[in-house]
């Protein structure tokens, strides 16, 4: 029946498209085929005996004279098999399974090997998910490579200098030729900057300012509702809002029916237009670590006096490059300062020609080396054990030689061994593949919903197509490689010999000796590299922890405080109370009122001078401005010289700020400068104390400029309560919320931050990177501790008769111990050699990711030689404290 | 088996199957292996069972069909027939075997003709 079907083909079809279907379906259909084989060759065994008994033979002899006119019957079959199926998956199938009996009864050998694959793979996968991600993956917007970030090249006076203002955006946008759209947000926010009333406590949520035209520059469509229009963007329009899909599901329970609705923000109906799609996150692409609930319009007249506060994203045209864009915006941008419409508001830094970089490189360009660094650094931990691997499975293949030989003997191919051998490759590193998929699942889940590191994008890593692909990549790049180099030996294995020696041959024995060590030495030598930049990278960390940030971060703790801002008198009433109130609180040290958060947010503006002198353009960086109350300085811990602000340094009396050492050294080298006064942004200022640089925008880089003023005389934008406190600073929490709400029912249930967690966000992304890099190195060091056992290990148990002869001749056990030692430490030695030769030239490119580190770092290199000699010396002394135990007497008699 | 007996070419045991099935009409494998057996006067090395090889090519090729039918002394086998492509094939084959036998007649005979050297 099955035979009929195959002349049922259509008859146009190519005899070769028709013969390679029929050999496709024959290999699934082996069990019918077969079976009809055999009723087949029945019949033909029966005619010939029939045939032979009718000339007159007994049954027997006419059975066997057609056994012998037939051929070997398992031969035929085989041959039919062939013709018909598909042999080379036949011989994969038995391979597999033949794969699938030796690695069940090897299984502590399987285990370990599946287990240290499945720990290479799997970080080599959850890396790349990271790299996929971040670098790799296209910005999730429509058209991404045409959207561009438009902001003067960075430079010291943080996010003023990377903004412009609501004019020079709106005569940009008019005046250029390159973009189809430009946009912009309000740079400025800060987290938990309104509060939601209505239902019950105030909830602070974070509202970002966006213009109106922002979702649809990035081709993001709304799931609700719709998004902004033309008039909700004037002074005294309805105020309308966009809510993030999340914030709409935790806060309204996904309900549609909020759209259209007005919800309380601040104390204003604002209603909802519309919801935002789910895969929209603009905190992980504009301000990593961020979680932003809220979008509103941006009203430029009402932020246009404001200076320097929009961030720009730009889409080219479609027919436009960078470079052309480039050009457009160097014409464009000198004339939005000089402007003749608006010559009061040209922008601050009038001397920063724009600089164009694509939104992509703008969110991950600083991350690209970084990345890169891992991602070799995974690299090598595959290789490492790939090595390892290849010597495990070269020990086998030792062991092996007879079955080898045997096989070789009786017919099978080099090709057919070799086949086998990475038959076996590929199933362990199969499996490593599917448990390191397990394992990066796990860590990829984990990192996604890791909201404490500020990486861009980290919560949409994810396992894809292109992780999976990279995936099966590097688990047959693994295979094959630590497949081949056993393979490659065995293939070369002669048969004679190893057939009549009783155990491996001598030479045999070295040549496999050689290989391994040449295994082990370049594994030492990856360790080695591993170990110099993990050690580079973690020093580095350290210095950047050591940093002095110019202020104390422990035992202080600082929390939003709502307030009612219409006028300088009653902010300063509000401000006295709360810190009086706070400051009676048992356990409360020091409390003080500051707008911005150093680390957490900046904003610079306008800098300090002496009044008449003539400053080059360029020469006066813009500089940090803090509105504070009396006692700020000590409850963040700041060191003071000179006088603290008083509640006495009110509009009335004279304009007075506290500058820091930089300034101070800037406008008044080597004098005193206290006492003095300066003119900054129309005002003639008095300089009454000079404090400490603090780290404002970040603990690697350099302090810039930075002004305090009384929050009496400058009106605040926020408020921050820092205390400071002997006890834990999360006791205090319930006590100051109490009194903060004793003092207005409205403030909103604010978190209580510490200022240490502060500062831990602000180096996350370098702590997350020394992290990975440093379990890295120290996954590759036990890798290579076990690579080094394993050999020395080995060879001493190839080597036992000949130590007991040794010993039975007298050599004592110390001698013995040196030999293998000394042998580990010559390999060990080997491989650190080559490997501190390779570590220079890695140590220098990694150069830019060190801090306050020498790429040539004595002690990360000393402590690496001392680590890894430390490793070969303890794992060669096992081994040879076990030689040393041989009986000579069993070691003889066992041979 | 002796030495004088012919070690078959690669593909000439299909050719041979064709032209029995092609002259015999239907029949088994023992039949096309017996008859084979019988032309070649028992000078071809050939075990019957490979046989069984060729017809699943020729049967894949589409150049012969087979059927499940009873024998003349009752016994269930399995029948091949050439089919048109088959035919066609065996004309195609048969034709370039003559072209090369004639030229492998003529090469190997060069020399007795020559008779230069």
């Amino acid at each position: 029946m099955i035979d009929q079907r195959s002349g049922d083909q259509p008859k146009s079809l190519p005899a070769s498209i028709r013969r390679a279907f029929n050999r496709f379906r024959a290999f699934f259909l082996k069990r019918p085929l077969d079976c009809d084989l055999n009723e087949e060759l029945e019949a033909h065994l029966g005619f010939a005996i029939e045939e032979n008994v009718r000339r007159g033979m007994s049954a027997e002899e006419a059975r066997r004279q057609a056994m012998i006119r037939f051929g070997g019957v398992m031969q035929a079959k085989e041959l039919q098999r062939e013709a018909r199926g598909l042999p080379g998956l036949d011989i994969l199938m038995q391979d597999l399974i033949f794969t699938l009996r030796t690695l069940r009864r090897e299984h502590s050998f399987t285990i370990i090997a599946v287990l240290i694959l499945a720990l290479g793979i799997g970080a080599n996968i959850a890396v790349f998910s990271v790299v996929n991600t971040i670098l790799l993956r296209p910005l999730p917007f429509r058209d991404p490579q045409q959207l561009l970030w438009m902001a003067p090249a960075a430079s010291k006076c943080g996010f003023s200098c990377e903004t412009y203002t609501a004019d020079a955006y709106e005569e940009f946008s008019e005046q250029n030729h390159a973009f189809q759209n430009v946009a912009g947000y309000f740079a400025f926010s800060s987290s938990d900057n309104v509060k939601l009333t209505g239902h019950g406590q105030p909830k602070p949520a974070t509202s970002i300012m966006v213009t109106g035209n922002f979702f649809q520059m990035l081709g993001i469509e709304p799931t609700m509702g719709r998004l902004f229009e033309e008039d909700e963007t004037r002074i005294g329009a309805r105020p309308v809002t966009l809510l993030s899909n999340a914030f709409w599901r935790s806060q309204y329970a996904a309900d549609p029916s909020i759209v259209g609705k007005a919800i309380d923000m601040d104390g204003t109906p604002v209603t909802v237009v519309g919801v935002l799609p789910e895969n929209f996150d603009f905190g992980s692409v504009f301000s990593p670590g961020a979680k932003v609930d809220l979008f509103t319009p941006v009203i430029l007249d009402q932020i246009r006096p404001w200076g320097n506060t929009l961030a720009l994203v730009g889409r080219i045209k479609p027919s436009v490059t960078v470079a052309q864009a480039q050009a457009d915006a160097n014409i464009v941008t000198p004339r939005l300062y000089f402007s003749p419409k608006y010559p009061e508001s040209l922008g601050a830094y009038k001397d920063r020609p724009m600089k164009l970089m694509t939104l992509k490189e703008y969110v991950s360009g600083k991350l690209r080396p970084p990345l890169i660094v891992l991602w070799c650094a995974v690299g090598a931990i595959l290789l490492i054990v790939c090595v390892n691997l290849a010597n495990l499975m070269l020990a086998r293949a030792a062991t092996r030689t007879k079955e080898f030989a045997l096989r070789l003997a009786l017919g099978a191919g080099r090709i057919r061994l070799l086949r086998q051998l990475l038959t076996e490759s590929m199933v362990l590193s199969g499996a490593g593949a599917v448990l390191g998929l397990a394992l990066a699942f796990g860590i990829t889940y984990f990192l996604a919903h890791q909201g404490s590191i500020a990486l861009p994008m980290l919560n949409s890593v994810r396992v894809d197509g292109a992780v999976l692909a990279w995936t099966v990549g590097i688990a047959v790049f693994a295979a094959v490689l630590f497949g081949s180099v056993p393979g490659l030996k065995v293939s070369r294995n002669n048969v004679q010999e190893a057939l009549k020696d009783s155990g491996p041959g001598v030479s045999e024995g070295t040549k496999h000796e050689r290989m391994r060590s040449l295994l082990v030495i370049s594994e030492v030598a990856l360790a080695c590299v591993l170990l110099v930049g993990a050690g580079l990278l973690l020093r580095s960390f350290l210095r950047v922890l050591d940093v002095d940030l110019g202020f104390e971060p422990s035992h202080a703790a600082a929390i939003k405080v709502d307030y009612d801002g219409s006028t300088p008198e009653k902010v300063s009433v509000i401000f006295q109370q709360i810190l009086a109130e706070v400051g009676a609180i048992p356990g409360v040290e020091r409390a003080g009122i500051v707008d911005y958060l150093p680390l957490e947010r900046n904003r610079s503006w306008g800098s300090p001078q002496i009044k008449g002198k003539h400053y080059a353009p360029g020469e006066l960086p813009g500089a940090f401005v803090y509105m504070i109350t009396p006692g700020y300085f000590q409850a963040m811990g700041m060191r003071l010289h000179g006088r603290d602000f008083t509640w006495a340094d009110d509009p009335k009396g004279e304009q007075v700020i506290v500058v820091n050492q930089t300034v101070a050294r800037a406008l008044f080298p080597n004098q005193d400068a206290i006492g003095r006064m300066v003119f900054m942004n129309g005002m003639d200022l008095r300089i009454v104390g000079v404090i400490d640089d603090v780290h404002e925008a970040n603990v690697e880089g350099k302090p810039g400029w930075q002004v305090y003023f009384s929050s009496l005389q400058q009106k605040p934008v926020g408020a921050e309560l820092v205390v400071r406190t002997k006890l834990p600073p999360e006791t205090l929490a319930a006590s100051v919320m109490t009194k903060l709400r004793q003092l207005n029912p409205n403030q909103p249930a604010a978190e209580f931050r510490m200022i240490q967690t502060i500062v831990d966000h602000a180096v996350s992304p370098r702590r997350f990177f020394v992290l990975l890099v440093v379990s890295f190195a120290v996954f590759g060091v036990i890798l290579a501790a076990l690579g080094i056992y394993g050999v020395i290990s080995y060879s001493v148990t190839q080597r036992t008769q000949e130590i007991g002869i040794r010993m039975a001749l007298g050599a004592s056990v110390g001698r013995v111990q040196l030999g293998v030692v000394g042998k580990t430490i010559r390999l060990a030695l080997i491989g650190i050699a080559a490997g501190t030769a390779a570590s220079v030239g890695v140590a220098k490119g990694i150069a830019a990711l060190l801090f306050g580190t020498a790429p040539t770092d004595p002690a990360t290199f000393g402590g690496m030689i001392l680590v890894l000699g430390l490793v070969a010396l303890i794992a060669g002394y096992l081994p040879a404290r076990r030689a040393s135990r041989i009986d000579p007497m069993v070691a003889l008699r066992n041979n | 088996m002796t030495e004088s007996k012919l070690d078959l070419l690669q593909g000439t045991l299909d050719l041979m199957v064709l032209q029995t099935l092609s002259v015999m009409g239907s029949q088994h494998g023992y039949g096309i292996a017996r008859r084979i057996e019988q032309i070649s006067d028992d000078a071809v090395l050939l075990n019957q069972g490979t046989i069984y090889a060729s017809l699943v090519r020729l049967q894949h090729r589409g150049w012969i069909a087979a059927e499940w039918g009873v024998s003349d002394n009752n016994r269930k086998a399995k029948f091949y027939s050439i089919t048109r492509a088959g035919k066609k094939q065996l004309a195609k084959d048969a034709a370039y075997w003559q072209r090369l036998s004639d030229l492998m007649g003529r090469v190997l005979t060069m020399e007795a003709e020559g008779g230069d050297r």
